[in-house]
């Protein structure tokens, strides 16, 4: 029987993780070297697309070290971006140590702190890892220094790697068998399993992903999910070895995953502990935090009968994205939808896009908002992350907005340029540090408002691409707000409110009638946009009429002819949402999104 | 939906030619060596619908140029058709012929095998534009040949025009207009030029050679005419027709606006009849080669849904001045507020319960269905 060693790979975005996991997948010659290919482990075509890891990844690896003795080692791949955190979080719920990777020309970043005091708070075995020593810019002794300084850590214990290379990973695996302590488990006790992924397999109902505590499992046991009682019977246990691997059972300690028929979407959930029927667990595990939405959105499908559908989508899909938060929304406009929470933009845009790809859904996005909040006449405070559900303007006594701080690194060069265009979004409190000769670090402050929508865009124009840019959260702040809405032929859409600075109110309200009038097709009649605010209208456009579209002749007893050109247009028609009489692209919702320049 | 209580109609469709005129895009051949074998490929298709029809009230013998017949064709063609099909007392019975063609013979012989009605294709009373739309006949040769069938006695007569020409202003197309109408014909068919793909139009305007009209401009044709016809008590009854008096509404092409059912033969025939709607073959070889091999010349055919059957009707519908049936709208979603918008914007009007078209609201014709989805 081998030994068990359960750990996560973590860092800042970039420095690493998936390519040291290729290097240690290839070193327990898990994969050929024709079934090999680069970030192995960023399996969804997002990833690949994008280069950067969005769902923790699971794979266990056999391992003989310098001893004789056989491992399994657990690995967990993690996502370094700071929207996809709560993979992390819930991933290290599993572990009894991480890697910490630091990629030697970069140093240490903000995500490389953030997880390691997420780590720190499981109390696990922290093995810091020098990545990328290959380079020509790798500064192998500043890196040290900046782990003994800023991280706490013995930086002369950190290993020196190349993943690209495949330097260092023998030191990396005997440290991981050496310092990571083998799991606390009692076979013997009764059953309790951590659900920390799982994902809707049509054929095989939810494929849950779990971490064995205490007991053991096997098929055709009767397990029982403890949060809802909820209770099923194991067709299937295993472990992931890039595809799933069944196995006679799983103990303690191991870390793999659970098929037994599971149809009903909402019995699983994450953080649940599973025990068996006939011998549960006195109490389940203690679970995860909850995730905080940072931005929200509502999503409606085009078509008011495809909510169902929606609905259905959306509850598959959280149970493989755990950060999505929703719940039902109405839009006098756009009908019945669900209000969506996220991590930052990126999981936004994550979230559309797997919606789209991977369960086929089409639907329309409102600009996104943050949480704002009120005090009231009444002494009360609300909170709202929904234009439509802002308070009565006459009971407001104060708002106030989330402020993030902003860490923007660009070349000197571009200084003045990111210094505009953050003095534009309100940003304040500026100071500027020069991390290495040329380039220059700006920390300031700003409301996460301004960001949410089409900062980093003009961020990347501005700074021709070299700028990179993060952020945490700090606090509510006082600030003056209103209700921006908007009109289409009369008629308010309330999907397309905003809350706005009050100082901004007017900008806003050029801009987005000018975006509008740019998506909106022509239509037979004009069609009158107007921002207005309480009532009194700030902007307006106007998208003028066609006149004429019709053909002179009807092609004698041709009609099917006139009719499938018809039908065609009907289909093209679909990303299109009719707000009383106007045809409103779908696209148009999250167009004041969009930069000028695009 | 259906105009069930009409008659359905006849089509015979004609496909020669003299000559192939640059926009066209009907299909017609240039020889007449086929003719004979048409003919009776003809007689045999009409045998595959005996019995089907028992009661037609119009015939429309459209093309091509049906004026080319000789008088032992077109005879013995209106002998077969009068023998297999039967039709009512009041049949409409039309002739399309080009100016070419319609010497006082042709005129006697049109009268004397039953034709009620001719729809002349003058297209223009202007030798430069006739030139540049190839017609074979002068503006001359056209108001003899209205003459000639005036003299023959007929006082249902149609004349085609066509506006929207390379180089033609909206002065040139109203004293063409004006000219027509001196000739007091009771129906017109005024059609903007519409430019085909595929045809020697299309490759012209490709090269640059011309460029259609401009949104603005073809609008401005369209009213200025639907204007000067309305002044002169035309009714404007569909898009591009227009009829003198309500009897003199082109019974059989209402048919297939107004979705009553109609029997196409001939090559590249249309048909329609209880939901389904079917085609023949686009070329006369292959039609006459199905026929001689007793094999349908039927290329395609279609049983229409209760979705694409009320699509049609709302397409149909806003093309014609009977406009449409409320109650059309009745489950539509926000049908009433787009009315209303559409009313406001003076493109239909709202009366006894029907949705009628304006003027402006034909030049939209082609995308108000699309708003009630
Ligand atoms: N030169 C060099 N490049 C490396 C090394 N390790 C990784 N890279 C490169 O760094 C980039 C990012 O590598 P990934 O393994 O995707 O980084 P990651 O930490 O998994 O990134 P996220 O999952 O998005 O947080 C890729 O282009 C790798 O080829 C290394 O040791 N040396
Ligand atoms: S005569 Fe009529 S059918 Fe023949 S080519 Fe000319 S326009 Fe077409
Ligand atoms: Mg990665």
């Amino acid at each position: 029987m081998s030994q068990i060693r359960n750990f996560s790979i973590i860092a800042h975005i970039d420095h690493g993780k998936s390519t040291l996991a290729d290097r240690l997948i290839q070193h327990a010659g898990l994969v050929t070297e024709r079934e090999f290919r680069d970030q192995i482990l960023d399996t969804m075509d997002l990833e690949r697309e994008r280069g950067i890891t969005i769902k923790s990844q699971t794979v266990t690896l056999p391992y003989t070290d310098k001893k004789g003795e056989t491992f399994a080692l657990n690995l967990i791949d993690t996502p370094g971006h700071v929207d996809f955190s709560y993979e992390v979080s819930r991933a290290l719920a599993s572990c009894e140590g991480v890697l910490l990777l630091v990629d030697a020309s970069q140093g240490v970043q903000a995500q490389t702190l953030a997880n390691l005091y997420m780590a720190m708070e499981h109390d696990l075995e922290i093995i810091p890892v020098i990545n990328k020593i290959d380079l020509p810019s790798a500064d192998i002794e500043r890196t040290r220094e900046q782990i003994e300084t800023e991280l706490g850590l013995d930086g002369e214990e950190a290993i020196l790697c190349s993943a690209k290379e495949g330097i260092g990973i023998e030191d990396v695996l005997e440290a991981i068998v050496e310092h990571i302590p083998p799991p606390k488990a009692q076979k013997d006790a009764p059953l309790s399993a951590l659900i920390f992924d799982a994902s809707y397999d049509s054929f095989r109902g939810t494929i849950v992903s779990c971490r064995l505590f205490d007991g053991s499992l096997r098929p055709g046991d009767l397990i029982r999910f403890m949060s809802n009682k909820a209770v099923y019977k194991v067709d299937e246990v295993g472990v992931f070895r890039i595809q799933r691997e069944p196995r006679p059972s799983l103990s303690a300690g191991e870390v793999g995953y659970i098929i037994s028929g599971i149809k009903t979407v909402s019995d699983t959930s994450m953080g649940d502990t599973i025990t068996l029927d006939t011998h549960p667990a006195p109490a389940p595990l203690p679970g995860f935090r909850e995730v905080k939405s940072v931005v929200f959105s509502s999503i409606y499908p085009i078509a008011s009968d495809d909510f169902q559908d929606l609905a259905e989508a959306l509850e598959k899909y959280k149970l493989n994205d755990a950060a999505l938060t929703y719940q039902k929304d109405t839009s006098a406009a756009l009908g019945q939808g669900f209000r969506c929470g996220f991590l930052g933009l990126l999981h936004l845009e994550i979230v559309q896009q797997r919606l789209e790809r991977e369960y086929g859904q089409t639907f329309i996005m409102t600009v996104p908002s943050v949480q704002y909040r009120f005090t009231l006449q009444d002494g009360g405070t609300v909170t709202v992350d929904n234009p439509q559900y802002y308070p009565d303007p006459a009971a407001i006594i104060g708002s106030a907005e989330p402020y993030i701080r902003a860490n923007i690194l660009i070349p000197e060069r571009y200084m003045g340029a990111v210094m505009s265009l953050c003095m534009e979004r309100r940003g304040i409190n500026s100071q500027s540090t020069y991390p290495t000769p040329g380039r220059i670090e700006i920390s300031l402050e700003m409301p996460l408002a301004e960001v949410i929508v089409d900062f980093y865009d003009r961020l990347k124009t501005v700074t021709q691409g070299y700028g990179s840019f993060d952020y945490a959260l700090i606090e509510h702040r006082e600030s003056d707000l209103v209700k921006l809405d908007i009109l289409v032929n009369g008629e308010k859409v309330d999907a397309l409110s905003l809350i706005v600075h009050k100082a901004r109110a007017r900008e806003w309200g050029v801009k987005v009638c000018e975006r509008l009038k740019k998506e909106i097709p022509r239509h037979q009649f004009k069609i009158a946009i107007q921002g207005a605010i309480g009532g009194k209208i700030i902007s307006r456009s106007t998208v003028a009429a066609f006149r004429k579209d019709v053909t002179a002749k009807c092609y004698g007893g041709d009609i099917t002819r006139k009719r499938k050109l018809l039908e065609k247009q009907k289909k093209g028609k679909k990303r299109m949402k009719m707000v009383g009489s106007v045809m409103i692209p779908q696209k148009a919702f999250v167009a004041v999104l969009k930069s000028d320049d695009e | 939906m259906m105009n069930n209580s009409e008659l359905p109609g006849l089509y015979i469709h004609v496909p020669f030619c003299g000559g192939k005129c640059p926009y066209c895009d009907f299909y017609s051949v240039t020889t007449r060596s086929q003719m004979g074998q048409w003919l009776e490929a003809l007689e045999r298709e009409a045998l595959l619908y005996r019995g089907r029809f028992s009661l037609f009230d119009s015939l429309y013998i459209g093309g091509g140029t049906p004026s080319l017949l000789g008088e032992e064709t077109l005879s013995s063609l209106m002998e077969g058709l009068l023998r297999r099909f039967a039709f009512s007392s009041d049949a409409e019975f039309t002739i399309e012929g080009n100016p070419d063609d319609v010497i006082p013979d042709k005129a006697a012989l049109f009268r004397d095998l039953g034709f009620n009605r001719i729809s002349l294709g003058v297209q223009s009373f202007d030798d430069r534009e006739l030139r540049l739309l190839q017609r074979r006949h002068s503006a001359c040769q056209a108001e003899r040949a209205l003459d000639c069938l005036r003299r023959a006695g007929f006082d249902n007569v149609g004349i085609d025009l066509m506006y929207g020409l390379p180089g033609q202003t909206q002065s040139d197309w109203l004293r063409t207009l004006g000219r027509a109408l001196e000739f007091e014909p009771a129906h017109l068919s005024c059609y903007e030029l519409t430019i085909s793909a595929g045809t020697p139009f299309a490759r012209m305007r490709e090269a640059g050679v011309f460029a259609p009209l401009e949104e603005e401009e073809g609008r401005a044709l369209f009213l200025a005419t639907a204007q000067y016809l309305a002044d002169r008590g035309y009714i404007h009854y569909e898009v591009s027709n227009y009829a003198r008096e309500k009897k003199s509404m082109c019974r059989h092409n209402r048919k297939y606006w107004n979705r009553t059912p109609y029997l196409g033969l001939g090559p590249s025939a249309h048909s329609f009849a209880q939901g389904e709607r079917w085609w023949t073959v686009k070329s006369v070889s292959r039609y006459i080669d199905c026929l001689f091999k007793g094999r349908s010349p039927v290329e395609g055919r279609e049983r229409l849904s209760p979705a694409q059957a009320s699509l049609e009707s709302l397409a149909l519908g806003f093309r014609t001045k009977e406009g449409l049936d409320e109650a059309l709208f009745h489950n539509r979603p926000r049908a009433d507020k787009i009315l209303k918008e559409l009313c406001e914007s003076g493109l239909v009007n709202r009366e006894n319960g029907r949705i009628l078209p304006t003027p402006k609201g034909f030049l939209v014709a082609d995308s108000l269905p699309l708003l009630f989805y």
